[in-house]
């Protein structure tokens, strides 16, 4: 959707980490990305490369770690794993989910040098 | 330039200003930082810079735990626009929607009809041209354009100079008319009270299902052109269905913009989110609580 507005978000979010913790260098990214979260992983690489060039991440590897979309059935009472937000439940092909997960967009962790 | 922030989105203007593009133009590849690889008296720090790891099996990375939402930096300026409107009593809505939809519409019939009774104001998002808010100014309302040149969206940085401009008196109303879009501007909070989504019945009644995150993130829909309901074959039903099933806490109001109708409940509830607002400003503490 606007991955390039994303990863201009990562690129501040690790420049001002790099100034508090000091370091120059930037070798890998780990993302949460959930599966509601809206967001193409495959535009989120292409974005990363381009906007990381030339800055403290040139050339870090970008790992994506994909988080499940949860909700809860108001009617199963129980927690189902959905792909969606107008998934129906799996279970009882019900409409009445609450969804509970899986809109992360999270940075996780770097490896810095 | 802005002052503020340091910020750096050469397309992005705020009413004919360009903003800030001569930050930030100087990071690491002209070699300003004269400090550092020439130090003389031959202390050889290996914490940092590029690896020179002599020990086998050692690597030189380090992690760093981080932990944030990807949308740290905007959330920090919507929360602090949504200080700025609850210290003033002011109710902010951002209005969401396709190009087309009828937002612009909506809003001129809706300064028309309560231009009299609240204080309003309206900051316009558009990728190009000044030509809406050229139309709010002309009902004599108060209004702010914001280009923001090849971007998709508002974010709560650009409604933030937007707002320095605008300065919206106390216990106004400040209605926020994002770029057509209905991806991306779901994303990116701008500090509002609500996210309010305009469907018009000339786009189908599966909209929300297509485009669901936004419609997950909106308290209110407003189904516009119903005055166009005997022309069409919209299933008003099953477009209401469509929007509780990604939303089950969506209200949606059915009106037109062009005949009126309906619009008295749209009104009615913008005088009791702005009674909200009015509360929140003068119980500070008790809104925190609820946030």
């Amino acid at each position: 959707m606007h991955e390039m507005s994303l990863c201009e978000g990562v690129l501040q979010v690790i420049e001002d980490n790099a100034r508090q913790q000091n370091y120059a260098k930037v070798s890998a990214v780990w993302l949460e990305i959930g599966a509601l979260a809206g967001v193409e992983v495959e535009a989120m690489r292409f974005c990363f490369d381009a906007v990381t060039r030339g800055t403290i991440a040139d050339g870090a590897r970008l790992e994506i770690l994909d988080m499940p979309g949860t909700a809860w059935c108001m009617d199963c009472m129980k927690s189902v794993t959905v792909s969606a937000r107008y998934d129906l439940c799996p279970s009882c092909e019900g409409a009445r989910l609450h969804v509970t997960g899986g809109d992360e967009m999270r940075i996780k962790e770097l490896e810095v040098v | 330039m802005c002052n503020v922030c340091g910020c750096g989105e050469g397309e992005v203007k705020v009413e004919g200003e360009a903003h800030g593009h001569d930050h930030g133009h100087d990071h690491g590849h002209h070699g300003h930082d004269h400090d550092h690889g020439h130090r003389h008296d031959h202390v050889h720090d290996y914490g940092q810079g590029p690896a020179h790891a002599h020990a086998p099996g050692m690597s030189q990375g380090r992690m760093v735990q981080i932990e944030q939402d990807i949308l740290a930096k905007n959330n920090e300026y919507a929360a602090a626009n949504r200080r700025y409107f609850a210290h003033r009593g002011v109710l902010a809505l951002n209005l969401v929607s396709s190009p087309g939809s009828g937002k612009t519409s909506l809003l001129t019939r809706t300064i028309a009809d309560l231009g009299d009774e609240f204080t309003l104001a309206v900051i316009e998002g558009d990728q190009q041209t000044a030509n809406d808010a050229d139309r709010i100014r002309a009902t004599g309302v108060k209004a702010i354009q914001i280009n923001t040149g090849k971007g998709c969206h508002l974010d709560g940085h650009m409604v933030g100079h937007a707002l320095d401009h605008l300065e919206p008196e106390a216990g106004s109303m400040v209605f926020i008319e994002n770029v057509g879009n209905l991806v991306c501007p779901a994303a990116f909070d701008l500090g509002e009270a609500a996210k309010v989504a305009i469907l018009s019945i000339t786009e189908g009644e599966d909209k929300p299902i297509k485009y669901p995150d936004m419609f997950h993130a909106s308290d209110l829909v407003l189904l516009n052109k119903i005055d166009l309901l005997p022309h069409l074959e919209f299933d008003v039903e099953a477009c209401i269905a469509n929007a509780r099933r990604v939303n089950p806490r969506a209200k949606v109001l059915k009106v037109s913009a062009t005949t009126g109708e309906g619009m008295e409940a749209w009104y009615q509830w913008l005088r009791a989110h702005r009674q909200i607002a009015l509360l929140e400003a003068a119980a500070p503490a008790a809104a925190a609580a609820t946030v």
